[in-house]
């Protein structure tokens, strides 16, 4: 393992490292249990890199984005995000950071109930402080930017779940972070819906977005430039996809997820 | 201003659900209508009464005899000391002196007839006592001099003995003696015994002499009482403690005797009425304002519940780079506008209480919603969203985005 991670730090030397983590550990407390969801991980992730996080079903990966996302904070060891060391920030600064660097795509949508699609797209700008009109048009300009610009003004209850995720990818996009993080954006969606989303955020990465992406469908993960795989809150791989070292995706029979698809409650148009 | 951005977030938020902000503005409504129609009651009953003490007549002094009001013939009150307080090197600060002579009679007109109360007065007495002429005029001050056989009549004697007929220029009978109505006083509103609307006026001296008979006094005739006007309301005190002094004086009163006459001050009955009605209407406004702290906490209460609901909205907004101030906005400003919605419908409930409370005919006054305390209603309802609102509002800050995402 270690050697992987020293293969890719070399990999992406002429690059600056957007993340870089040192023994970061996560311990949940649970009454007179301890959980430890991160077992001391480390590693670095550099601008423009597509990564892909795998590993079982409660091996920490999703403890593991929230971390990177600033969400939630480590238990121990250390986190910087573009040179800065998170743990010396106060809450508002932290805020700002998410505000600015890092688009959020959840499994869930996470979407606002009666609230049109430029509404939504709005929010992390009004956030961020920008003037009303400029707002606007930078919301619309992000919908259109996803396939969304003729449905602006509908709501989550009248789009289906791609379109739904597509105005989450938006709202994520609107500010123009580097980072954008993807905690298991298909999987709540049918697989060829899925593909599109996925292809969307090729498309992103190709443009210079930092994209890390949880997710148990091997088909995405193998789209990523690196896999990091994790198992009871440890790195136990990170390696450039086209080598397939990862454990968890041999395990796996065939191309599809480790998870039975969640079926599509609709198409997308 | 960040705030007023929140009104559009808050606004979305209240119409999004429609039915749990009506209900909870209801609290505020109910309260805020409650206290308004309460003090309105409280002012329009002070407004009545003021308005009938001042209908009387301005800076009024009433002497009245105290031993045996007027009917007696051994009243201590005289047209003498009618004449001393008129004298204007004496007393500088009395406009005028009106001297009457009191007493009821049967009017008859053709076939219609009623008892009423008959003043035997001098020419200024309208001016002392505020009286409006509707039709004709009212004593002259030669008709006084005369004793002349004519009558003013209030607005009641005349629609009581003449119906829709013009009375000026009609001949009544008062107890057998005929009259020649010159004029008809306007209604002045006021109702009861003492009203002018009921009452109808004589030269005094034809009061005194043929109707009555009125009694003398060391060779002066009886009075009933005696309205004085004064030069202002500041002078009144002054003026009450002078005349009575003079009027001890004048009745040989001992320093043990009490007074034979009364002197009603009418600043006195004007502050007595405004500090009933300043209890009542404080006492009324307190029973609303209980409703409006029970209204604040279903504020509290709904918003409370909202937070706990909207969780994960939080938690969006977090991780979308909310900062505390901006989650703390967000609740306060919908507390605000939910209770400044409340307040504004409270406000439009109670004119329409009001309007529908004047329609009974129980109601003998106005409810008077004044424009202080609608301002007031609304500083009120909005600082009640303000107080009721923070704790929940602060509540919602303190969740942390990863906890509030979660939760579903
Ligand atoms: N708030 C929490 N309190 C206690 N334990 C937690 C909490 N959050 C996560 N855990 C535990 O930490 C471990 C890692 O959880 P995590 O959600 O990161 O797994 P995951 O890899 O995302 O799983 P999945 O694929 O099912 O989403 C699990 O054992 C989980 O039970
Ligand atoms: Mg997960």
């Amino acid at each position: 393992m270690g050697k992987n991670s020293a293969e890719h730090a070399e990999h992406a030397d002429d690059r600056d490292p957007v993340i870089t983590m040192r023994d970061v550990t996560k311990t949940y407390q649970m009454g007179a249990m301890q959980v430890h969801a991160l077992r001391g991980v480390s590693l670095e992730i550099a601008a423009g890199e597509y990564v892909a996080i795998v590993g079982a079903s409660g091996s920490g990966k999703s403890t593991l984005m929230n971390i990177i996302g600033l969400l939630d904070w480590p238990t121990s060891g250390a986190y910087a995000i573009n040179g800065v060391e998170v743990a010396r920030l106060s809450k508002n600064r932290l805020a700002d950071l998410r505000n600015r660097e890092i688009g959020f795509v959840f499994q869930r949508f996470h979407l606002l109930p009666r609230t049109t699609a430029r509404r939504q797209v709005e929010l992390p700008l009004f956030y961020a402080g920008v003037p009303d009109r400029t707002a606007r048009r930078r919301a619309l300009d992000a919908l259109a930017q996803v396939g969304l610009g003729e449905r602006v003004d509908h709501r989550p209850d009248e789009l289906s779940g791609g379109q739904q995720q597509r105005v989450a990818i938006a709202r994520a996009l609107v500010t123009q972070p580097s980072i954008l993080l993807a905690d298991e954006p298909t999987g709540a969606l049918d697989s060829q819906t899925g593909k599109e989303v996925m292809a969307l955020f090729h498309e992103l990465n190709e443009q210079g977005i930092t994209l890390i992406v949880v997710t148990h469908d091997l088909g995405i993960a193998s789209q990523a430039q690196r896999i990091i795989t994790l198992r009871d809150g440890e790195i136990i791989s990170d390696a450039p996809a086209a080598r397939q070292t990862s454990p968890f995706l041999s395990a796996s029979t065939n191309g599809q997820g480790a998870r039975p698809a969640i079926p599509a409650q609709e198409v997308l148009a | 201003m960040k705030v007023f951005r929140y009104l559009a977030v808050s606004v979305d938020s209240i119409f999004a659900h429609k039915l749990r902000a009506a209900l909870t503005m209801l609290g505020i409504i109910i309260g805020i209508a409650a206290v308004l129609v309460t003090v309105g009651i409280g002012s329009g009953a002070a407004a009545s009464i003021t308005e009938r003490i001042e209908s009387s007549g301005t800076n009024l002094l009433t002497i009245s005899a105290g031993a045996s009001r007027g009917l007696s013939s051994t009243s201590s009150l005289t047209l003498a000391d009618a004449d001393l307080l008129a004298d204007a090197t004496l007393f500088p600060d009395i406009v005028a002196v009106a001297p009457q002579y009191s007493s009821s009679a049967t009017v008859i007109f053709g076939s219609s007839e009623g008892s009423y109360t008959v003043v035997g007065t001098t020419a200024n007495y309208a001016t002392v006592r505020n009286l409006t002429v509707a039709g004709g005029a009212f004593l002259s001050d030669a008709q006084v001099a005369e004793s002349e056989s004519v009558a003013v009549i209030g607005d009641t004697v005349a629609s009581d003995l003449f119906g829709a007929d013009d009375p000026v220029g009609q001949t009544v009978r008062v107890d057998d003696t005929l009259f020649t109505v010159i004029g008809v006083l306007e209604a002045s509103g006021g109702s009861g015994f003492g009203s002018s609307d009921s009452q109808i006026y004589v030269p005094l001296g034809s009061a005194q002499g043929r109707l009555f008979n009125a009694g003398r006094s060391n060779g002066s005739y009886a009075v009933s009482s005696i309205s004085v006007q004064g030069a202002g309301s500041a002078v009144l005190d002054a003026l009450q403690v002078q005349i009575e002094q003079i009027l001890r004086l004048r009745h040989r009163l001992a320093a043990a005797d009490e007074n034979d006459f009364m002197i009603q001050n009418q600043a006195d009955m004007l502050q007595i009425a405004s500090d009933v009605s300043g209890t009542l209407t404080a006492l009324l406004g307190s029973i609303g304002a209980v409703s409006l702290i029970v209204g604040g906490i279903g504020i509290m209460n709904i918003m409370l519940v909202s937070v706990t609901e909207r969780t994960s909205e939080i938690g969006l907004r977090r991780a979308l780079g909310a900062h505390d101030g901006d989650i703390l906005l967000q609740f306060l400003v919908e507390a605000l506008v939910l209770c400044a919605l409340g307040g504004v419908v409270g406000i439009g409930l109670s004119f329409a209480i009001a309007q529908g409370l004047a329609l009974l005919p129980a109601m003998s006054y106005r409810i008077v919603i004044e424009p202080w305390a609608v301002a007031l209603a609304l500083a009120v309802s909005t600082a009640s969203g303000f107080i009721f609102g923070l704790y929940p509002a602060m509540r919602a800050t303190k969740l942390d985005p990863i906890e509030a995402l979660r939760f579903e």
